[in-house]
Order: C-alpha cells, then sequence, then structure tokens
C-alpha cells in the first residue's frame, strides 16, 4: 500500500509566514496526482514537506500505513525527482542511476545490472557511459526518471518536471510521462505552474493558493466545475469569462443583458442579490443574429487558435470571449452574440460556486 | 568599417601594452641566471651554467627548497582540509553568530601576520615547545590561513545548489555520505583554488619560519633568500637571481598543475 | 466540491521528531563537530596571540632593556602616544594613498579592465595574458620585489633602457607611485579572476537590450553590467582592501624610505616594534590598525547589506 495522507498538516516560518495552512488531502495508492498553483502558492513546500525535507510545524503526513512526519526523507521510502534533476556530474549515467542502490548497499554487479535493466526500458542503452553534461535535456530527464525508478520506492515525487524541457519536447515528455507512471503504477505527486500539464496528465489534482488548497478534483472536474472564482480563473487555456451580475426574479442581469439562470444554480439564488456569472469561451455558443438570453455586443478581436477561433465581443463596455469554430469567424466590428450553454454556466456567490 | 577597424587596432594595442606592462618586470629572471656575471641589466644571456653550480656550493639552498615544500604542502593540506568542512558546515547550517566570528576572525588574522604579532607568537610557541619544530610552523601558519580560506570557500560552497545534496539524502544517503560522494566531488575546484593560495602564501612567507626556526637546515627557500639578499652587505645578484628562478620554478609548475587539472578560479561558485 | 476531510479525532498535532532541515541533514552536532578543527587551531594560534597583543599594547614592555624584564601596564599611554604622533599619521596617511591607489583604483580597475577585454576569447592570447598575470601574482615576494629593484635601478635597469633616460630612479624620486604601480602589478590577477567570473553570469540578453536601446559601451557598462556584479564586487573588494592595508611587501623594495616615503603602517609597526625595540607602543599601533580595518569592514558591509 502506498497511498499518501496528509492530515491537517501545517508550516509554518520563522517570521510568521504561513506556507502551508492545515491542509487535507488523500492520494490513493498508484494515482498520477498533480499540485497545481501560481508561484508562491506553497506547492513545492508542500512537496518537500512530504519528501521531509522541510519539517512541518503541525499535522501529519502518512505514506502507506506508516506516519513518516517525524522521519528522516531517508528514511521515508520515497523518491524524488528534482526540477534541475541534480543528476551527480561526476558520475557517469550508470552510477547515477545505481546511486540509491548504493546507498542501500546492494553489491557492485548487481546494482550496476539493475541500473542498466532500468536504463534499457527508458531507451538509454547508448548512453550508460556518458557523463549527464554530455546529454540533452530529454535524455537527463529520463535518466533522474530511471534512478528514481532503480529505487523500486513506494512513492514518486516530481518537482516541475517538464519546465527544464523545451516546448515542442514537453509535450512529448507529456505523454510520456503519463504511459510510464501507468505502467509503473506507483503513487506519484506533481508539482506544476501549467495548468494545461496538470490537466493533461493528472488523475486528480489540488489546485492550490496562498498555502490553502482551493480544491481537489479530477481534471474534468476542475475544468467543468471550478469550486471557487479562483480556481475558474486559474484553469483554462482560455481564461473563463467571469461577469458580474443581479439575480432578478428568475433571470439575470448580466452587463446589460438578460440571461437564463444556468442549471447548476436552479433555485438556488435570491432576488436582488449580487452574483459573478462564469461561462469558458468554449462553452459561448456564437451567433451572428440576435439570440434571447445571449450576450450582445461588437466584435473587437479574433484571435486565431488552430482548428477554432477566439472572438472578443465588448458587451456594454465589458469584454465577453466565445470560440468559434474554423470558417464561421466574424470580422472585427460585427454584431456578435454569445448565447452560454445552461448546462455549464456557472454561478459564483462571494467568489464560492453556487451549487446543489 | 573603419570604426571596426579602429576598434581592433585599438584592442591590440591595448593588449600590447597590458602584456608588456606584465612581462618586461619577468625578463630579467629570465635572463640572470643564465648570465655569467650578471648585474641588473637584461641582456641576452650567455647560457651558462655556473651560476647554478655556485648555488648548488651553497649548503643551505637546494634542501631550503625542499623544506619549502614541505611547509607548502603541510599547511595547504590542513588549511583545505578544514577550511572545507567548516565552510560547508557554516553554509548549510545556521549556525547562531556565524556572520559575526567570520568577520571578526577575518579582521583578527590581519592583525596575526602583522610585525607585532611576532612576539607573542614567539612566546606561545616556546610556551607550547613548538620553537624549531616545522611541525608547530605548520599549526601556527594554518591558523593564520583560515579564517580567509573560510571565508573565500563558504562563499564558493553558498553559490553551489543545493539540490544534489537533497536528492542523495531522500535516495537515504547519510550526511557523512553526501559530504563523500556529492559534496566532495563538486567542489573540487574550490579546493584547489584554497591549496594554490595557501601553497602561495606559505610559499613566500618570510617572517614566521625567520622567527620560529633557529636550525639553519629547517628553513625554507624564503628565509634563504632573505640572507643572500643582506649577506656581506650588498647584494650577491649572481645567487639572488638564480636562486630567485629555482625558487620561482615550483610553485609556477604547482600552479599550471593545478589549473590544468581543475580550472583556477577563486569564484568558480558563481553560478553560470 | 468539498474537500476532503477526515474525522476531527483522526487529526493530531504531530510532534514532529525535530530533525535538522538544512540539505544534507547534518544538523547542528555534526556542523559544530565539522568546525571545531578549524576553530580549534584558530582560537589557539590566531585568536590568543591576537588578544594578546591586544594586551600588549597596554604595557609598556620592550625588546631589551629594563622593562623587557619587568613591564608594567601603561594603561592608554601607547594609544595616546600613537594618536599625537606625526610619524603615525604620516603612516596612516600613506597607508590610505596605498589601499586607495593600487588596491581600490588600481587592482579593480586593472583587473576588470583585463576580464572585460577577454570576456568573450578563448584560445592562446587569452591564456597567454592571464598566464602572465597570474604570474605576477604566484611568484614569490623576495622574488618580485627584487625583480622590481632591478627594473627599476637607475644605472641598468629595465625602464632606464626603455625609456631611454639616465639616472631616474622611480624608487628615491617617486616612491610612493613605485610602490603602488608594483602593488597593482601583483596583485591584479585576484580582481582578474574575480570580474571574470562574475561578468560569465551576466545575461547576454540584457547587454543585448541594453545595446539595440542605443546604449554606448559605457552605458552598457554602468547600468547593466555593474548592477549585476557589485554583490560579489564588494565582498572581494573588503578582502583586497583588508590584504594591501596589512601589507609588508612594501618593505622589500624601498624599507620605507626615502626618509619614511613609503613607511605604510605594517612596516611602521615594524620599524617600531624589532628596529626600535618598543614591544608594547608597537602592539597598540597594531591595534590602532586593527581598528581602523574594523572601520573599514562595516563600512563595507552596510554598502553590502543596502545592496541587498
Amino acid at each position: 500500500m502506498s497511498a499518501i495522507e496528509l492530515r491537517g498538516l501545517t508550516k509554518v516560518y520563522p517570521g510568521g509566514v504561513k506556507a502551508l495552512d492545515s491542509l487535507d488531502l488523500a492520494i490513493p495508492d498508484g494515482e498520477f496526482f498533480a499540485l497545481l498553483g501560481p508561484s508562491g502558492c506553497g506547492k513545492t513546500t508542500l512537496l518537500r514537506t512530504i519528501a521531509g525535507l522541510e519539517t512541518a510545524t503541525g499535522g501529519a503526513v502518512v505514506i502507506g500505513d506508516r506516519d513518516v512526519t517525524g522521519l528522516q526523507p531517508g528514511a521515508r521510502d520515497i523518491a524524488m525527482v528534482f526540477q534541475d534533476y541534480a543528476l551527480f556530474p561526476h558520475m557517469n549515467v550508470t552510477d547515477n542511476i545505481a546511486y540509491p542502490l548504493r546507498i542501500k548497499k546492494v553489491g557492485r554487479a548487481a546494482r550496476q545490472q539493475k541500473a542498466a535493466e532500468v536504463g534499457a526500458r527508458l531507451g538509454l542503452e547508448q548512453l550508460m557511459d556518458r557523463r549527464p553534461g554530455q546529454l540533452s535535456g530529454g535524455q537527463q530527464q529520463r535518466v533522474a526518471l530511471a534512478r528514481v525508478m532503480a529505487t523500486q520506492a513506494q512513492a514518486f515525487l516530481f518537482d516541475e518536471p517538464l519546465s527544464n524541457l523545451d516546448a515542442r519536447l514537453r509535450l512529448e515528455a507529456r505523454t510520456f510521462l503519463k504511459k510510464l507512471q501507468h505502467e509503473l503504477g506507483v503513487t506519484t505527486v506533481f508539482v506544476t505552474h501549467d495548468q494545461a500539464e496538470a490537466l493533461a496528465m493528472a488523475d486528480r489534482m489540488a489546485v492550490m493558493e496562498s498555502g490553502h488548497i482551493r480544491q481537489i478534483g479530477t481534471p474534468a472536474e476542475v475544468f467543468q466545475r471550478p469550486a471557487n472564482t479562483f480556481v475558474a480563473g486559474f484553469i483554462g487555456s482560455t481564461p473563463m469569462n467571469l461577469l458580474d451580475g443581479v439575480v432578478r426574479a428568475d433571470t439575470l442581469e448580466v452587463t446589460g443583458c438578460k440571461l437564463a439562470v444556468p442549471q447548476s444554480a436552479e433555485g438556488l439564488l435570491h432576488d436582488g442579490e449580487k452574483i459573478v456569472y462564469g461561462v469558458r469561451p468554449e462553452y459561448n455558443v456564437y451567433s451572428a443574429e440576435p439570440v434571447d438570453g445571449s450576450l450582445g455586443g461588437n466584435v473587437s478581436i479574433v484571435e486565431n487558435l488552430g482548428a477554432s477561433y477566439l472572438v472578443t465581443l465588448d458587451v456594454n463596455g465589458v469584454l465577453v470571449q466565445a470560440v468559434v469554430p474554423e470558417g464561421h469567424e466574424p470580422a472585427i466590428g460585427d454584431e456578435g452574440y454569445a448565447l452560454p450553454r445552461r448546462d455549464r454556466a456557472l454561478i459564483y456567490r462571494d467568489g464560492e460556486l453556487v451549487s446543489a | 568599417m573603419t570604426r571596426f577597424v579602429l576598434h581592433r587596432i585599438g584592442f591590440y594595442v591595448l593588449i600590447a601594452v597590458l602584456l608588456a606592462f606584465f612581462t618586461v618586470p619577468l625578463l630579467w629572471l629570465a635572463s640572470a641566471p643564465f648570465t655569467s656575471d650578471p648585474t641588473y641589466k637584461v641582456r641576452l644571456p650567455d647560457f651558462t651554467s655556473e651560476n647554478f653550480r655556485a648555488i648548488l656550493d651553497n649548503p643551505y639552498a637546494l634542501g631550503s627548497l625542499w623544506n619549502s615544500v614541505l611547509l607548502a604542502a603541510g599547511t595547504a593540506v590542513l588549511v583545505v582540509v578544514f577550511a572545507a568542512l567548516a565552510a560547508y558546515a557554516l553554509s548549510r547550517v545556521h549556525l547562531p553568530g556565524r556572520d559575526a566570528l567570520l568577520y571578526t576572525l577575518l579582521l583578527l588574522s590581519s592583525i596575526i601576520t602583522g610585525t607585532a604579532a611576532m612576539v607573542p607568537l614567539f612566546q606561545l610557541a616556546v610556551e607550547l615547545h613548538l620553537i624549531d619544530s616545522q611541525l608547530g610552523l605548520i599549526l601556527i601558519m594554518t591558523g593564520g590561513l583560515l579564517p580567509a580560506a573560510i571565508f573565500m570557500m563558504k562563499d564558493f560552497m553558498d553559490s553551489t545548489p543545493k539540490s544534489y545534496e537533497e536528492s542523495a539524502r531522500v535516495f537515504g544517503a547519510s550526511p557523512l555520505q553526501i559530504v563523500r560522494h556529492v559534496v566532495v566531488p563538486l567542489v573540487r575546484p574550490g579546493l584547489a583554488t584554497i591549496a594554490v593560495w595557501a601553497v602561495a602564501n606559505v610559499w613566500g612567507n618570510f617572517l614566521m619560519p625567520y622567527l620560529l626556526l633557529s636550525d639553519v637546515d629547517k628553513q625554507p627557500a624564503a628565509v634563504i633568500m632573505y640572507t643572500l639578499y643582506t649577506e656581506g652587505g650588498q647584494a650577491n645578484i649572481k645567487l639572488l637571481a638564480t636562486f630567485g628562478l629555482l625558487y620561482s620554478v615550483p610553485v609556477v609548475l604547482m600552479y599550471l598543475f593545478v589549473s590544468k587539472k581543475y580550472g583556477f578560479r577563486f569564484h568558480g561558485g558563481i553560478k553560470r | 466540491m468539498a474537500q476532503a476531510t477526515l474525522p476531527p479525532e483522526v487529526l493530531d498535532d504531530a510532534k514532529a521528531r525535530r530533525y535538522s532541515a538544512d540539505a544534507a541533514g547534518l544538523g547542528r552536532l555534526r556542523a559544530g563537530a565539522f568546525v571545531a578543527p578549524a576553530l580549534a587551531l584558530i582560537s589557539l594560534f590566531l585568536v590568543f596571540p591576537a588578544l594578546w597583543v591586544l594586551y600588549l599594547g597596554l604595557s609598556n614592555y620592550r625588546l631589551t632593556g629594563a622593562a623587557a624584564a619587568a613591564p608594567r601596564l601603561v594603561g592608554f599611554d601607547n594609544f595616546v602616544k600613537a594618536l599625537t604622533d606625526p610619524e603615525f599619521w604620516n603612516s596612516t596617511w600613506l597607508t590610505f594613498e596605498f589601499v586607495l591607489g593600487s588596491a581600490v583604483i588600481g587592482q579593480v580597475v586593472l583587473g576588470f579592465l583585463l576580464a572585460w577585454i577577454m570576456r568573450d576569447r578563448t584560445g592562446p592570447l587569452k591564456r597567454i595574458v592571464e598566464g602572465l598575470v597570474i604570474l605576477a601574482w604566484i611568484l614569490p615576494s623576495a622574488v618580485v620585489s627584487f625583480l622590481w629593484v632591478a627594473l627599476l635601478d637607475r644605472d641598468d635597469g629595465t625602464l632606464n633602457t626603455l625609456l631611454h633616460s639616465q639616472d631616474f630612479a622611480p624608487l628615491l624620486d617617486h616612491p610612493m607611485l613605485s610602490i603602488i604601480i608594483f602593488n597593482i602589478w601583483r596583485g591584479a590577477a585576484f580582481s582578474m579572476m574575480l570580474y571574470g567570473a562574475a561578468l560569465g553570469n551576466v545575461p547576454p540578453s540584457h547587454l543585448e537590450s541594453a545595446r539595440l536601446a542605443g546604449a554606448s559601451g559605457w552605458q552598457q557598462l554602468r547600468d547593466v553590467v555593474f548592477p549585476h556584479i557589485r554583490g560579489h564586487v564588494l565582498t572581494n573588494l573588503l578582502l583586497i582592501s583588508l590584504w594591501t592595508f596589512n601589507d609588508f611587501t612594501p618593505f622589500l623594495l624601498t624599507a620605507g624610505g626615502p626618509d619614511g616615503k613609503t613607511e605604510v603602517l605594517a612596516v611602521h609597526v615594524y620599524q617600531v616594534a624589532l628596529q626600535g625595540g618598543e614591544l608594547g607602543y608597537g602592539a597598540a599601533v597594531s591595534t590602532v590598525i586593527l581598528l581602523i580595518n574594523l572601520v573599514v569592514a562595516v563600512f563595507y558591509l552596510r554598502l553590502l547589506r543596502s545592496k541587498k
């Protein structure tokens, strides 16, 4: 069993800065879990606290069925890949991969063989005698991965595993990592600031801000039903439209337009209250003709996204975005109407999602 | 185009001037030892070996070179080992008052190298029965060099990323294993630099051995050089030039060797 | 979607066993052990004699005569004597000239110049230039000082030959300038290496942006390079200032002369303590030197802290 559990985990730095504020988290065995958030949110601190490189001020870290909170990093049976890979420059690839086994006092022949096996699995056979300085970024990453695989630890921790790769390589590495983790079946926690990466790779994720976890869920959940406006604004390659509005009996008045109440918030709103209306550009249906219950305005910007276009409408001074499939893109200045899908639009009250 | 050419010319003129500035004083050292009956003039030598024979006749000359090697090597080893250990600990662990301590020690080390400290050092050596002891001299010189060595080494260590050590730690290595497997190989260029600096310092140090060693057979080359200087009131140019050359060669060789192997960078820890 | 929570009774305050959070897990005890050998040697052979010197400064100890056998404590008499002695102030002034001219200005400027013009080069030219500069630093003081005596000799010296001049004796006519230039020659290597490494750290993109914005070479230096290297520069200016302040080598060139014109403080202490035999007074002067060093160090540290 190698599930990871955090109970009330707190870390306060001398000087009073609260990096982690009483966090609770349960990661089941074998899951590929992402810690996502902007810089300074505490995700790396959290990872390092799980590893034991930072000591918790309060709370507990449980790995498998052991409370490891008071244990040294080396005793927790975990393996970690650092952002800069930390491959020892004076050792060749074989010795780097075999290093954890050397610490465990495995004999030289045995550990070199294991290193060769793991290296072959990741396609490193030709490089085993090279030094890290002679490897490309992608190769270095694979050596770092081979090194943690050789440990056969209960859980893996990755600190921004893809940020040191160039953009093209990053996409390939994403797929590679997800496949590898799935094959190995080892509980893995990785830290990233790139929400697209988290959505693509993780089985579940935690979105963090200022030492708190703002939402835990699968990528689909976090994308379709963000629990608060922070998550709503952070997730998604195109930012969610978050528009101020007021409840008027059984409809909504949003930036001067009349919109229907979304399915998710039916029956939960009070007349006259101020709310925030959230809908992703992908869930706005665009029309050149006026439509009831839509946001109407003039097209101010049209951006090409490849197979679709991101259209920005100026609706009574507020910018609203909608995604339009190719072939239907409007021209700047045209009149346009964005009709939000009732099954995908969301209402936020005081920053929190309104739902049953 | 002309601007570029002018730039080039200016550059090479500057280089020439700088090269001249650094080469000219050295010329005499290259020519005089090989000239019979040399003066301060730099002339084309007639490649005589009689000067070297004269040095060999001097009973203490060659022995003193060996003494210099002994003192320099002994001090360098102690300085490197102790300074590295201390600098690593000070760099990674927050010990109370460490910054104040370092700066105080640095300042005090400047007092020790001054002449006024000679008498206390002499008396201290007498008390500890370290007079006329090369080991004692090594210990004393090590003490004097350590603060600056620790200072420089700590600066170097501070710029070395911690992720290597943390990585090894998560893999289960004990602190001593980490120091052995990871830290020492990483800071080798810094260690080499400190070693060279220590050797250069000891090699040229005249005052301490002069005061603390009474047996001439134990005196290093720096002191012998000085006696050649003042023997008979007038400088014996022949012996001075020749011995000066012999005295200089080992340090230069050492520098060349170390810089080939590790590169010689005082601040190699500065991240590239 | 609510966060995963556990029933309250499971939550407990982790009585985390305190283990050290430094990178290698050394901990204070082991760190102390690492520092111990150095500290032991330093305490015995540096701190103790240094304190002794401070103590000596309060006595009238002499090398010979009655006061050698039975020295007395004279309190601050020596210090008063030093502060009212014109020779002391002469030496102090000369030392400041020496440090300012050869270290703060000379070595830094020359070292930086060398690093700057060699910055993007590799190959034999760079190696030759660096090699010669370092040679000047590596050769023992006794040798280089004699080389400069030879260079500057009135009759046969190479300088006179090059300048086709006769009877030009820089050591006699311009002693301070001679030792300043000598010290610059000797010490440039340290600064050159420092600036070489620091310059390598300036991101080329910053320099290029400045160049594209129309900045001249000098402006690039001022606005891009200097801010980047300030911290290291200050730390090392501190070191070379202290080293030069206490440097005894000028003695080998001029023996403090002619007429005390190059009697920097280190030489002055030598004259007073060992030539003149007044050890107590010499110790007091050494203490004053230490205090001046302290002021200089604090000044640098203030500058450093204000940069951070």
